[in-house]
């Protein structure tokens, strides 16, 4: 599935949150999001997931316009996870995953339930309540979360936030596996720099509200001279008038 | 409608309510504890009060109908404010489900949870004062499904609040019976208002839906036109609750509101 924003504005009382953005993200690409907190980078996921309406611009999928397309049919191929957005946590990791199931409209959804709790390790804890969960293990749950429906576009935001090292690298190699299998398109938005050179197909970098620089993670370090992404980011951040 | 999503997004509420002792407690507690405390009050009214004398059970069925209303917009705000306070607002408000959906989930989710706090009560109140509610007859079904349909409508329009205003709103949840109240005429006649306030208390239905109670009770008369009007104002007010809940659907869009509730 392809997604394209075209001059995407958001103006909200008094400010402008998201300044005439345009990119792509091609059919089985993964894009980065990059950029200072608040950026914008919220405010645009919000905008793609339905959630803020634009005040300017469009964003089509795969050629048509979001906003004339029947919307819950959008959204059930869309699916998003979040360390930010929990799930309730009196209800148990199945009891979570059966009613997203069954509002994604999933067709088997036992099985589904059983393929993602084994691909995601889940089975263990899988009748325990969500809130008695350690990070790394809601991390996961909201992973899956995300995936019930087998979305073909997914958006993570900070999808490894808090997590230790090792469970973060479970979490990256499941996306990069999913992503190899299942030709999804990802935008993921995060401040791990590493994590996004791993993952990412392009980048683009937002501040202010706009797109500043956008490419591949190498084309991006080698044009501002750098080592790594971290560095490139640091400077894109920090260094107003190297922008222009 | 997809009714497999309605019942998607009911069995969320189910599995709160099962998983959770106090909460089950929580629902029959505050009718019972009414049905003590109106009991008494009725009790004492009906011995010393010449308007109620031989009417025993007046004021205790009034207390049980309006706290089913209570109860029933209560409820529903209750599973709104637990999206919220769960931090699951955004996940829901991303997955396909439609504005009609969620409203039908909660519309029929609340009278589940309604009905566990309001039946013990109501069936309390028969051995403890030998007041049953039951009494009304066939026309209570009328009344009961007036005082839901206004009660659930109450229950949109604060969540409609909480939408346009976040969980800033959530006192005015609380708060949102007790200023109708005064003009429900529950434990007395309409007369007793100034006309001025009568005119302004017709417009609700919970004055149609006490000032029957009473009559049926106390009259024994059955008033079909007073049980037509009660439902039909409360329907309309229904459809209101609506049109605002998607009006403010709209507007939170628009100011980014929905994807900060919670937070």
């Amino acid at each position: 599935m392809k997604l394209e924003v075209k001059n995407l504005v958001k103006k909200f009382k008094g400010f402008t949150a998201v300044k005439n953005i345009s990119f792509n993200i091609n059919d089985g690409q993964t894009l980065g999001v990059l950029g200072p907190n608040g950026c914008g980078k919220t405010t645009t996921i919000g905008m793609l997931l339905g959630l803020i309406k634009p005040s300017n611009g469009e964003i089509l999928i795969n050629d048509e316009n979001f906003e004339k397309l029947n919307r819950e049919k959008i959204l059930s191929q869309f699916n998003f996870a979040s360390p930010y957005v929990e799930l309730p946590k009196k209800l148990t990791v199945k009891e979570n995953l059966e009613i997203y199931g069954r509002l994604y409209g999933v067709n088997n959804l036992t099985k589904r339930i059983q393929e993602i709790s084994y691909d995601l390790n889940l089975d263990l804890f899988l009748n325990k309540k969500t809130g008695e969960l350690s990070s790394g293990q809601k991390n996961r749950v909201s992973l899956a979360k995300s995936l019930i429906n087998s979305p073909k576009i997914l958006f993570l935001d900070e999808p490894t936030a808090s997590l230790d090292p090792d469970i973060g690298d479970f979490v990256r190699k499941y996306i990069e596996d999913y992503k190899s299998k299942n030709k999804v398109s990802i935008l993921l938005a995060s401040h791990n720099m590493k994590e996004v050179e791993r993952l990412c197909d392009q980048v683009i970098m937002m501040k202010e509200g706009e797109i500043v620089d956008r490419g591949t993670c190498q084309s991006l370090i080698d044009k501002h001279g750098r080592n790594n992404l971290e560095d490139t980011f640091l400077k894109l951040a920090r260094n107003k008038n190297e922008l222009e | 409608m997809n009714w497999n999503k309605v019942y998607g997004l009911s069995l969320r509420h189910f599995y709160l309510i099962k998983s959770s002792f106090p909460r089950i407690l929580d629902l029959v507690y505050w009718p019972s504890i009414q049905i003590f405390l109106w009991g008494f009050i009725s009790k004492f009214f009906t011995l010393s009060s010449s308007y109620y004398n031989n009417t025993v059970g007046v004021i205790l069925s009034a207390a049980i109908l309006y706290d089913f209303l209570f109860r029933s917009s209560i409820s529903y705000n209750m599973m709104f404010l637990e999206e919220i306070w769960s931090r699951n607002f955004t996940n829901l408000f991303i997955s396909p489900i439609k504005i009609k959906e969620i409203i039908a989930a909660l519309t029929l989710t609340a009278i589940v949870r309604t009905l566990i706090g309001m039946v013990p009560a109501a069936l309390l109140a028969i051995p403890l004062f030998g007041v049953s509610i039951f009494k009304i007859g066939l026309p209570l079904i009328s009344l009961l499904l007036s005082l839901y349909i206004f009660g659930i409508t109450l229950g949109l329009l604060v969540t409609s609040g909480l939408i346009r205003f976040g969980p800033s709103f959530e006192n005015i949840a609380w708060a949102s019976l007790f200023f109708l109240a005064p003009l429900g005429c529950i434990y007395y006649p309409i007369e007793i208002l100034p006309e001025w306030l009568q005119i302004i208390a017709k417009i609700l239905p919970l004055v149609h839906i006490f000032e029957e109670m009473r009559n049926i009770l106390i009259n024994d008369i059955i008033s079909y036109t007073q049980i037509f009007l009660a439902i039909t104002i409360s329907i309309f007010y229904f459809m209101l609750g609506v049109a605002v809940f998607y009006i403010s659907y709209a507007g939170a869009k628009i100011r980014g509101t929905l994807i900060n509730v919670g937070e």
